[in-house]
C-alpha cells in the first residue's frame, strides 16, 4: 500500500527536524516544509579537480626523487660515495616515473609536449612541468656520470672530467630536486578551492617534509641504516607531528571542513598519524624499518587525502561561502 | 534594447574584433522568460555534445550547472519573496509571497581570469575583444584551469564525448565575432535578456536599468560585477535580484594568483630549511 501524501509529508518533516535537511528528489521547493539546500539547489560552486590516482602517486614519488637528489649531493660532499650512488639512482628512477605519471593523467597524453611551448611563472603547473623536465635532464645523466666514475670505466683526464661532470650534475639535480619536492604544495595552494588555498603555507612545508622523510626511509629500507638518515627520520616525523597539530588547531570552520570531516578528513588524519606520531614512536623504540614503512605509508596516504579533500571542498557550496564571508 | 529592432546591438553586424573593442554580455533576469533558447542556440552553433538527460528533481531546471558541455545555463530560482510590486498570494494581501527568477549563466570572461593564468600550455588566451578563449588544439587536458576558475565554469570533457580530454567553456562565439556576427545566445534571446555589445556601453546601460528597477519597487536589484575583488570585474556580468549566493555565484571571488606569493615563500623557506637540515644531520651524526 502506498502511503498517503500526509503521511509522507510528516515523515519528511520528521527527517528534516532530525537531519536539518532532506536530500530527496522533489522535496526542495520554495514554501515547502523542508529546509532548502544552500546556494542554488545545493549545486557546487566550483569544479572538483579532475585528477585521479596518478597525481598523488606523482607527488609521492616526485618528493622522494627530489629529496634523494639532495641526500646524494650531501653524501658526496661528506665522501659517502656508496650512499650517494644509491640516492642518485633513486632520484633518476623517480625522474623517469614522474613524467610518465603526469602524462598518464592528462586528458590528451599525446600533447604533453605542449607544456614546454611556453613558460609561465604565474602558473605552478607550468613551473612544475619545467622543473620535472629539467630535473630529469640533470639526474639521469648524473646517475650515468656517477656510475662511470665509480666503476673507473675511463682513466686519466677523461675520468677526471667525468668526475667534475658528475659533481656538477648531482649539484644541479639537488637544486631542482628540492624545488620538485616542494612546488607541489604551491600547485594545490594557489587554486580556488577553499580547503587547499586556506592551507597554502602549510602545504609546501608538509610536502617537502614528507619528501625528505620518505627518501631517508626508503634508503634505510634499502640497507643504509646510518645515523644521519635515522636523524632525518626523527626530524621528519617530528615536523609531521607538529604539522598535524597545527592543522587540527588551525580550523576555518565550514570553509575547510573537508580536511577534518568525513572520509577525506580521515584519510588525511590517517596519513598524519602514520608519518607523524606512529613513525616517531616506532623509531624511538628502535624499530627503524617499521618506522620507515609507517612514514612511507603516511606520506602516500596524506597525498591521497589532500586530493580527496579538494574534491569534497569544491563540491561544498557552504565551504565556498564560508571562505568568502565579508 | 527592446524596441530598437534591427538597430539593437544584438542584431547589428559589427567590427569589434578588428577595432579591438572590449565587448561583453549583460544578462538581465527581470526580462528573462526561461525559454532556454540561449542554451539551445549555443549547443547548436558550437556543436557542443549532449551531456546526458537527467532530472534534477528539485526544479524545472534539469541542466544543473555550467560545464564542459554546457556553456549557457538558465537558472530557475524559486524564492519566498515578492518581486517588485507584484501581487502575491491567492488573496492578494501580500501573504505567502513567491517569485520566479530566471537567469542565463555563462563564463564570466574575467578581467583577471584564473583559468588563463593557470594554463601551462598557453592554450587559453585573451582575444582582441577582451574575451577568454581556449584553443582546443593546444589544450592537453592537464586540468589546472578547472581548479583555478573561481566561478567553477571550465571543465575537462569526459569520455566518450567528442573532443574528450580537453578543457571547454564558452568561447564568446569568437568565430562568429570574427566575421562580424553576434554571439549565438544573444542573437536568439527573444526578450533581449542577454545583451551583447561594447563593455562600456553595457555597464552604463546596466546601471541605468538597476536605477529603473529600484524606482519600480525592485529594492533588491543590484549588479553582479565583482570589480572590487582581485578578479577586477567580469565581461559577462549580471543584474541580480537579491544576494549572489542564491544564484550559485561566489560573493567575493578571488583570482588564485593572489595566493602565489605566500605559497612560494613557504616553498622557498622549506627548500632552504631542507638543505640546511640535511647538511646538519650529515655533519653532526657522521
Ligand atoms: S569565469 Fe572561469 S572559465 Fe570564465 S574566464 Fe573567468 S576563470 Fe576563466
Amino acid at each position: 500500500m502506498a502511503m498517503s501524501d500526509e503521511e509522507r509529508l510528516d515523515e519528511l518533516r520528521e527527517e528534516a527536524w532530525g537531519k536539518g535537511i532532506v536530500r530527496g528528489r522533489g522535496v526542495d521547493v520554495a514554501g515547502g516544509p523542508i529546509p532548502r539546500r544552500v546556494g542554488y539547489y545545493g549545486q557546487p560552486l566550483l569544479k572538483p579537480p579532475v585528477w585521479t590516482w596518478e597525481i598523488p602517486v606523482y607527488f609521492f614519488i616526485g618528493g622522494i626523487a627530489g629529496m634523494a637528489a639532495l641526500i646524494a649531493l650531501v653524501s658526496a660532499v661528506f665522501h659517502h660515495l656508496d650512499r650517494a650512488r644509491m640516492s642518485i639512482l633513486l632520484a633518476a628512477i623517480g625522474a623517469i616515473i614522474s613524467p610518465i605519471l603526469l602524462t598518464m593523467d592528462l586528458g590528451r597524453p599525446r600533447l604533453f609536449i605542449n607544456m614546454l611551448r611556453v613558460f609561465k611563472y604565474q602558473s605552478p603547473m607550468s613551473v612544475g612541468a619545467w622543473v620535472v623536465t629539467i630535473f630529469g635532464a640533470c639526474s639521469i645523466p648524473a646517475l650515468l656520470a656517477v656510475e662511470l666514475h665509480a666503476r673507473h670505466v675511463f682513466a686519466g683526464d677523461l675520468d677526471q672530467f667525468i668526475k667534475i661532470a658528475a659533481g656538477s650534475l648531482v649539484f644541479a639535480s639537488a637544486f631542482w630536486g628540492v624545488l620538485l619536492a616542494t612546488y607541489t604544495g604551491v600547485l594545490l595552494g594557489a587554486t580556488a578551492i577553499p580547503a587547499w588555498y586556506l592551507h597554502r603555507v602549510l602545504l609546501p612545508i608538509h610536502f617537502g617534509t614528507a619528501g625528505i622523510g620518505s627518501a631517508a626511509a626508503l634508503l634505510e629500507l634499502l640497507g643504509y641504516r646510518v645515523a644521519p638518515l635515522n636523524a632525518l627520520g626523527f626530524f621528519a616525523a617530528g615536523i609531521e607531528c607538529a604539522l598535524w597539530i597545527s592543522l587540527e588547531m588551525n580550523k576555518h570552520g565550514a570553509a575547510d571542513r573537508a580536511l577534518h570531516e568525513a572520509q577525506s578528513g580521515w584519510i588525511i588524519r590517517g596519513g598524519e598519524i602514520f608519518s607523524g606520531p606512529l613513525a616517531l614512536v616506532l623509531r624511538a623504540l628502535g624499530f627503524v624499518p617499521f618506522a620507515a614503512i609507517s612514514f612511507l605509508i603516511g606520506a602516500l596516504l596524506s597525498r591521497f587525502g589532500w586530493l580527496a579533500a579538494g574534491k569534497v571542498s569544491a563540491c561544498d557550496p557552504e565551504a565556498v561561502f564560508a571562505s568568502q564571508e565579508k | 534594447m527592446i524596441g530598437e529592432g534591427t538597430q539593437s546591438t544584438n542584431q547589428r553586424r559589427h567590427n569589434y574584433v578588428r577595432e579591438n573593442v572590449d565587448v561583453g554580455f549583460f544578462t538581465d533576469p527581470t526580462v528573462c522568460i526561461g525559454c532556454k533558447a540561449c542554451e539551445v542556440a549555443c549547443k547548436e552553433w558550437n556543436e557542443v555534445p549532449d551531456d546526458g538527460f537527467t532530472w534534477s528533481g528539485s526544479s524545472y531546471d534539469n541542466t544543473g550547472r555550467l560545464g564542459a558541455s554546457t556553456w549557457r545555463h538558465v537558472l530557475f530560482l524559486e524564492q519566498d519573496r515578492q518581486k517588485g510590486n507584484q501581487i502575491v498570494g491567492s488573496s492578494g494581501d501580500g501573504a505567502d509571497p513567491f517569485r520566479w527568477v530566471f537567469l542565463s549563466d555563462v563564463c564570466k570572461h574575467c578581467e583577471e581570469a584564473g583559468c588563463l593564468e593557470a594554463c601551462p600550455t598557453g592554450s587559453i588566451i585573451r582575444t582582441e575583444v577582451g574575451s577568454v578563449f581556449v584553443q582546443n588544439d593546444v589544450c592537453n587536458g592537464c586540468g589546472y584551469c578547472v581548479v583555478s576558475c573561481p566561478f567553477g565554469v571550465i571543465d575537462r570533457r569526459p569520455e566518450p564525448l567528442a573532443d574528450a580530454g580537453g578543457a571547454f567553456k564558452c568561447t564568446f562565439c569568437y568565430d562568429r565575432q570574427k566575421s562580424g556576427l553576434v554571439p549565438a545566445c544573444a542573437k536568439v534571446c527573444p526578450t533581449e535578456s542577454i545583451v551583447f555589445g561594447r563593455l562600456d556601453d553595457l555597464r552604463a546601460r546596466a546601471h541605468e536599468r538597476v536605477r529603473q528597477l529600484r524606482e519600480n519597487g525592485y529594492g533588491d536589484a543590484q549588479l553582479y560585477d565583482p570589480q572590487e575583488t582581485s578578479v577586477r570585474g567580469i565581461h559577462a556580468f549580471f543584474l541580480i535580484l537579491g544576494e549572489p549566493e542564491a544564484y550559485g555565484l561566489p560573493p567575493k571571488p578571488e583570482v588564485p594568483t593572489i595566493y602565489l606569493r605566500s605559497a612560494w615563500l613557504s616553498a622557498f623557506a622549506t627548500m632552504i630549511a631542507a638543505i640546511l637540515v640535511v647538511f646538519a644531520t650529515f655533519f653532526f651524526f657522521a
